[in-house]
């Protein structure tokens, strides 16, 4: 299958009348479903056979590309290896086989998974208590200003309707305040990407009675960390808004400061980024949310049971396996990493923020601008030497962003070799920028027409099939 | 480099304003266009309604980002370039060429607090 691409649909497999079973001859008589609950024509279901269906999906899923094939540097989404321990401890059949309404007294076990993963999220983050209900990092976010509101309303202060949120933050944290209801207001950062005091102050000065919250994300979207936090922390809760961290970028923070002590009030963690919970092919998430003493009252029903519960026991394994020590290192060595990737590549990338990153930075193009050879060029050349592409025009602060987040999995070799590829890159950019420009070359589908896509998507067969006709 | 056109009117968010009489062409500028990279969707306003100076009436969405359209000035929209809604690339081609709203201007003192063409591109420089 190298470098050819499984591109079947089963539905064009399908063969009319052919299936997968045999059933016995019926000795039971006949039941008519009642007229009125019929169909009125059939279900457009393909009809496959068992060992077409196994090879279908077996074909399709070597068309993937994930952490378990190779390096997978996609900023702000911390791809880091899922241990297989993980996996192992989720399909225990004492776990994997309950059902959400079992009795009680049947599912001890799991609750004691459920309590003693919110204990090691409180002990990691410094916070109170953590609630495992909501099933995503945007559902997290969600929750938590839910949180907030009703913690407002709880004392009479209705008019708190305001969400501050930096200009980096991410896409997710202005949509969760509008579907909770709340109204936006962006503060603008400095020149070194992190958040403008002097704005937030003025900011507050003509707001303040109606401040709900601040969210923020720290280290920021850049990478970097707020430094200010203490004195921003201070302003917004003297203003008597509540401070929201968004846990995307928690990673780095892990054995080295928690939001608890930043002085915020709510967050979300995302355990499939932080805590080694598959993401990237659906999932699923979860989205924990975690919140200073006097606040847990305040946790609304956002799912009906317990989350995405074998998600929680993922996450568990991942802090169990791990223990104390060890996971001390983690936000050191993704620093470390991504602070080595960031030197190794600053003289041919352009670096818009110099200094020390945490988990992650974000390069503005090549430093090179005049081959015409752009941040996305770069990304479709790297497919070609087998890497996943890295994040790229996200965050919006500059026009050629190109987001990088090694994680602390990786070894100096891999590393370096990522590093190789990109300052070659680099030099094919001036040398052969066709080359890059016309990339990938080595891929099952070559460069993809990302205005035909997005002007008119194909995401059904029933429309492909009108299409073509 | 992008272009500058003398005469109009410039934000700080990259929209322009044509302004013949009372009436205010507004569009976004080619720097913009430019910024944002193939224009695949334009979110159009309808006619009647009031825009505000500072805040949004629209959105552009292109391969890489979805962004707002600021107004430049208030007034009441007059008239919306139909056109970018089956061709949202005309921005692409010709960002001046191709106004997004038409408004009626209710207050033309708010002119002086936009940009010329000259500071408009040293504005640019520093983006």
């Amino acid at each position: 299958m190298n470098n050819r691409l499984y591109g079947n649909l089963i539905f064009e497999l399908s063969q009319e009348g052919r299936s997968g079973y045999s059933l016995p001859k019926n000795q039971f008589g006949s039941y008519e479903v009642p007229a009125s609950m019929r169909r009125k024509e059939d279900a457009a279901l393909p009809e496959c056979d068992e060992m077409t269906v196994v090879r279908h999906y077996t074909n399709l899923s070597a068309n993937n590309f994930g952490v378990d094939n190779g390096f997978y540097p996609l900023g702000s989404c911390t791809m880091k290896y899922n241990p297989k321990i993980n996996e192992e401890v989720a399909a225990l059949p004492q776990f994997a086989g309950l059902h959400p309404l079992q009795p009680a007294e049947t599912v001890q076990g799991a609750e004691e998974v459920c309590r003693q993963l919110c204990q090691s999220l409180c002990e990691l983050t410094g916070l109170y208590a953590f609630t495992l209900k909501p099933f995503a990092g945007a559902h997290g976010e969600l929750t938590g200003l839910m949180v907030i509101r009703k913690y407002h309303e709880s004392r009479g202060d209705e008019a708190r309707r305001l969400v501050i949120v930096p200009d980096s933050a991410h896409g997710t944290n202005p949509a969760s305040a509008a579907v909770c209801g709340l109204d936006i207001v962006e503060v603008k950062s400095l020149s070194d990407g992190t958040v403008d005091v002097e704005a937030l102050k003025e900011l507050l000065a003509q707001h303040g009675s109606e401040i709900a919250a601040m969210m923020m994300t720290n280290p920021n979207t850049l990478g970097l960390f707020e430094k200010q936090i203490p004195e921003i922390e201070k302003l917004v809760h003297a203003a008597g808004g509540l401070m929201y961290y968004d846990g995307a970028n928690l990673n780095p923070m892990l054995g080295a400061a928690r939001p608890g002590d930043m002085g915020f009030d709510v967050m979300h963690i995302n355990l499939h980024k932080t805590f080694s919970t598959p993401h990237g092919g659906g999932g699923p998430g979860a989205g924990p949310v975690g919140v200073r003493k006097g606040l847990e009252p305040f946790f609304p029903e956002v799912s009906p049971y317990h989350g995405n519960f074998t998600v929680a026991m993922r996450a568990l394994a991942y802090i169990r396996s791990l223990g104390r020590e060890n996971i001390k290192l983690v936000g050191p060595l993704a620093t470390l990493n991504a602070n080595y990737i960031k030197e190794s590549l600053k003289d041919v990338y352009e670096l818009p923020i110099d200094g020390l990153c945490k988990h992650e930075f974000v390069f503005d193009g090549l430093k090179d601008k005049s081959t015409g050879v752009t941040t996305m060029d770069v990304a479709k050349r790297l497919l070609d030497y087998g890497y996943h592409a890295p994040t790229i025009y996200f965050p919006l602060l500059f026009h050629e962003s190109l987001m990088i987040e090694p994680t602390e999995n990786e070894s100096k070799e891999t590393i370096d070799g990522f590093i190789c590829v990109m300052r070659k890159i680099a030099g094919e950019a001036k040398t052969n920028p066709d080359e890059v420009k016309s990339a990938p070359h080595l891929t099952p589908i070559g460069r993809v027409d990302d205005v035909l896509a997005a002007k008119h998507p194909v995401v059904t067969y029933k429309q492909m099939v009108n299409d073509n006709n | 480099m992008a272009k500058v056109i003398e005469g109009l009117y410039y934000s700080e968010s990259h929209e322009y304003v044509k302004v013949e009489g009372n009436i205010g062409y507004i569009g976004i500028t080619d720097y913009a266009q430019h910024a944002l990279g193939n224009v695949v969707y334009v979110d159009l306003p309808d006619v009647d309604d009031e825009v505000t100076a500072g805040e949004e009436f629209g959105a552009v969405e292109s391969v890489k980002a979805a962004s707002d359209i600021i107004s430049p000035v208030s007034g009441t929209i007059i008239e919306v370039n139909e056109a970018l809604d089956g061709e949202p690339e005309l921005l692409n081609k010709d960002a001046f060429g191709n106004w997004i709203i038409k408004v009626e201007l209710s207050d033309k003192s708010e002119l002086d607090g936009l940009m010329d063409a000259k500071a408009y591109e040293a504005f640019c420089e520093n983006e």
